[in-house]
């Protein structure tokens, strides 16, 4: 098992549907504070580098890079942005690491979500000009039409998706941290004003405000920096079509790629074997079922058993989402990977509380930038 | 440092232009295409892509860097888009760089596009929506009104003329008549042009700024034992350094940046540079207004400060003196397609090095160059060195 970059610190702030009191630089600052506690360092003697992610259109502000230093204790550091989800910042600042620019690095990643008066507007504005926006379709009509083509290729049921966020709604429950925590009856889900048929409301996590930064150090310095380092021993991330029209709608071949990478960098041959449990993506119900088969976890023809059987659950042999996922923590835009990212490092430190699942040794972790995007990265970590 | 050896080796650009015909994903596919090209390789033997764009709000997409993927050549493959606004295109190899000096990968792309005359009916707009929205956009300030603060406060503390700066803009936009893809190259203008040009926000005055342009530059980073294979003239990355400064640009010396000091001092380091203004052969620093290649030569330590001047006033500053500066032409002459900008002057190191650079070869066999960018808020600044 490779051992070159572990995480050494995390902290957070918000996790709520408002943040009205604060700004998100208030929110970054306290995040900060707490993770560089976590790892024991100074931002401005021992990080040598760090990483933001944004995309200026959600922030509100053109060339967002400007406002992201002085929260962080980053002035006049060696600071950059990348505009993808937080795992793509987190592979950033493993990267320079391991190139040895660097020997501890920081990553934040935010969502001032109620901020954000017009989502879908915005997303519109993500689609090719000539060929997707003149049809001005709402962006969750694009996820009712993956929806589709998904339950047909994997012979799925609507109700599939429904004990998706049963199971996560109820573990955000046992999630401090979680906003969206719920006991649903299935048939609460099931009455969920329909989006774009069968996407119902239900099925999709709802904004949230939120802030992570992560604490990342090479090897050698790691161990003095933290009792419970968590490796990273496997990183990959890809991209699929941008258009439409091209993509393979009833697969993830992205997902599929980036995790292959991963699972070839930490010589993992059968993942559902070796993987303890697993954070990923769940911005829309199908989409939990649709990465577990394209993360080689879960074959298409077994993915009903898995759920109807208990197997997903906290109890079962693949506990997925465990914190909740996005359908309770909420969906905090390009923090969502490290949203998801930190709970598998608080399960795998044994810090995770109510939700602890019993000593796990490896975790996965998953994002994907939501839609329109066919961008997903993928993060294998693991203890000892 | 004993860090894993990374070398340029293909580069490709578009024509930069007022207003292109062509889309973003066109631009950055053109760029790809040619950098391909120029070392005999395919998509197939690139392993990941780096991208380099400035705000989304140029070309008009909400994450643009999604939009310019399957163009830049990412179908399928690991891809991330960098941004550190104007410093972008000089960021864009620093990625490259660590992508493959962390071992995980042996070839990797790096793009940077930028259209700017998409923003109806001026580019300048979008810098309206960079301020501070509580201290500053009140106010309602514009990017020529800042820098026109920083024009005045440099010539005043060093006390410059206007026609001495103005001898910087003449020289790269001399320069860049000799670039075949150069937007504003002139073979004829005069200090006498700049000084009689239109006053924007004084001291700024039309020729003293760098034109708002469309385009699109590529580069092929390989490890060391692929790039040996690839070509017999690998150009090394030899250095690489970043800085950001504060976000509260009305607290800092406008007439010194100390974060082009830093991101020099880490890529000196890196390439163990201890005396640049010997050790550097080609600057290519970043020059969106004349004065800012002062400001820059005197923050990469290649000038006393105040003194930058000297270069342009003795001849040194040419392609035939001591320290040729920006032979490209520069933004003030080939253009200003922002991310892309600053790529280009990187794509210029490597054919001035390789000794591929025509009409705009510097003589004596140059051995290492350095370009420069600079960004955000007068807040950020990114250096690479190269060499062979």
């Amino acid at each position: 098992m490779e051992k070159e970059v572990a995480i050494v610190g995390i902290g957070w702030e918000g996790f709520q549907p408002t943040s009205s009191h604060y700004s998100y630089k208030e929110m970054i600052y306290q995040a900060a504070k707490k993770a560089y506690h976590d790892a024991s360092v100074d931002p401005r003697k021992d990080i040598q580098s760090f990483v933001t992610v944004a995309e200026d259109f959600i922030e509100g502000t053109s060339i967002f890079d400007e406002y992201t230093p002085d929260q962080l204790g980053a002035a006049l550091k060696p600071m950059h942005t990348i505009t993808g989800d937080g795992l793509h910042g987190l592979i950033a600042a493993y990267l320079m690491i391991r190139s040895g620019i660097c020997q501890i690095a920081a990553v934040e990643a935010h969502s001032k979500a109620s901020n954000v008066k017009t989502l879908p507007h915005i997303t519109h504005y993500a689609l090719d000009p000539f060929l997707n926006r003149p049809f001005e379709f709402h962006p969750d009509f694009i996820a009712g039409l993956e929806m589709t083509r998904f339950l047909h290729v994997s012979q799925l049921r609507p109700e599939d998706c429904d004990l998706i966020v049963q199971k996560n709604r109820r573990n955000a429950l046992n999630n401090p941290l979680a906003p969206y925590g719920c006991d649903y009856r299935l048939s609460e889900i099931q009455d969920g004003r329909p989006v774009a048929y069968p996407l119902l409301e239900s099925h999709i996590a709802q904004p949230a405000d939120g802030t992570i930064v992560i604490v990342l150090a090479k090897r050698e310095i790691a161990a003095s920096l933290s009792s419970k380092p968590v490796w990273i021993i496997g990183v990959g991330w890809c991209n699929d079509a941008y258009n439409l029209e091209y993509r393979d709608w009833g697969d993830l071949p992205y997902v599929t790629r980036a995790a292959q990478m991963a699972y070839r960098q930490a010589q993992i041959q059968t993942p559902s074997k070796i993987i303890d449990f697993a954070e990923i993506d769940d911005l829309y119900a199908y989409r939990e079922l649709m990465s577990l088969t394209a993360l080689g976890l879960v074959p298409k023809s077994e993915l009903s058993d898995a759920i109807r059987g208990g197997n997903l659950y906290p109890q079962g042999n693949l506990p997925v989402n465990v914190s909740g996922g996005s359908l309770g923590m909420g969906n905090l835009f390009e923090a969502n990977g490290c949203a998801r990212l930190i709970q598998a490092v608080l399960q795998l430190r044994g810090e995770a509380g109510k939700s602890q699942i019993p000593s796990p040794q490896v975790g996965l972790v998953q994002s994907w930038r939501g839609i329109p995007t066919t961008s997903a990265a993928v993060v294998v970590l693991a203890v000892s | 440092m004993n860090l894993r050896k990374v070398a340029v080796v293909g580069a490709g650009m578009t024509q930069f232009v007022r207003r292109a015909k062509e889309t973003p994903q066109e631009l950055a596919y053109k760029a790809v295409r040619t950098a391909l090209d120029s070392c005999e390789l395919t998509l197939n033997d690139i392993e990941a892509v780096c991208l380099g764009t400035a705000p989304d709000s140029f070309d008009g997409f909400h994450m643009n860097g999604e939009y310019l993927s399957q163009a830049a050549g990412a179908f399928r493959k690991p891809y991330m888009r960098s941004f550190v606004g104007g410093g972008t295109g000089v960021f864009v190899p620093i990625q490259g760089w660590y992508h493959v000096a962390s071992g995980l990968f042996d070839v990797v792309l790096v793009v940077a596009e930028e259209k700017m005359s998409s923003y109806y009916p001026h580019a300048q707009a979008a810098f309206l929506t960079i301020f501070d929205h509580t201290i500053e956009r009140p106010l309602k300030p514009n990017l020529l009104w800042i820098f026109a603060l920083e024009m005045n406060r440099y010539m005043t503390t060093y006390g410059l003329s206007k026609a001495d700066i103005a001898r910087v803009s003449v020289l790269h936009k001399r320069n860049a008549a000799d670039h075949p893809c150069a937007l504003l190259g002139d073979t004829t203008i005069t200090v006498e042009d700049v000084l009689q040009s239109e006053t924007l926000a004084w001291p700024v005055q039309r020729l003293d700024v760098s034109p708002i342009s469309d385009g699109a530059v590529a580069l092929v980073l390989a490890a060391e034992h692929v790039a040996r294979r690839i070509t017999d003239k690998p150009v090394w990355i030899e250095g690489v350094g970043w800085c950001l400064d504060t976000a509260y640009w009305t607290n800092r010396d406008l007439a010194y940046p100390r974060y082009v000091e830093k991101a020099a001092k880490m890529a000196y380091e890196m390439a163990g540079i201890k005396e640049p203004r010997k050790e550097i052969h080609i600057a290519e620093p970043y020059d969106p207004f004349d004065y800012k290649v002062l400001h820059h030569l005197e923050g990469l330590q290649l000038a006393e400060r105040g003194k930058s001047i000297e270069l342009y006033l003795n001849g040194d500053a040419e392609r035939t003196g001591n320290l040729p500066i920006c032979p490209s032409g520069g933004l003030l002459g080939v253009g200003n397609p922002i991310a892309a900008a600053g790529l280009m002057k990187v794509a210029e190191l490597f054919w001035q090095l390789r000794g591929e650079a025509g009409q705009r070869q510097v003589p004596g066999n140059p051995k290492r160059g350095l370009a420069q960018a600079w960004g955000d808020l007068m807040q950020v600044g990114t250096v690479i060195i190269l060499g062979r």
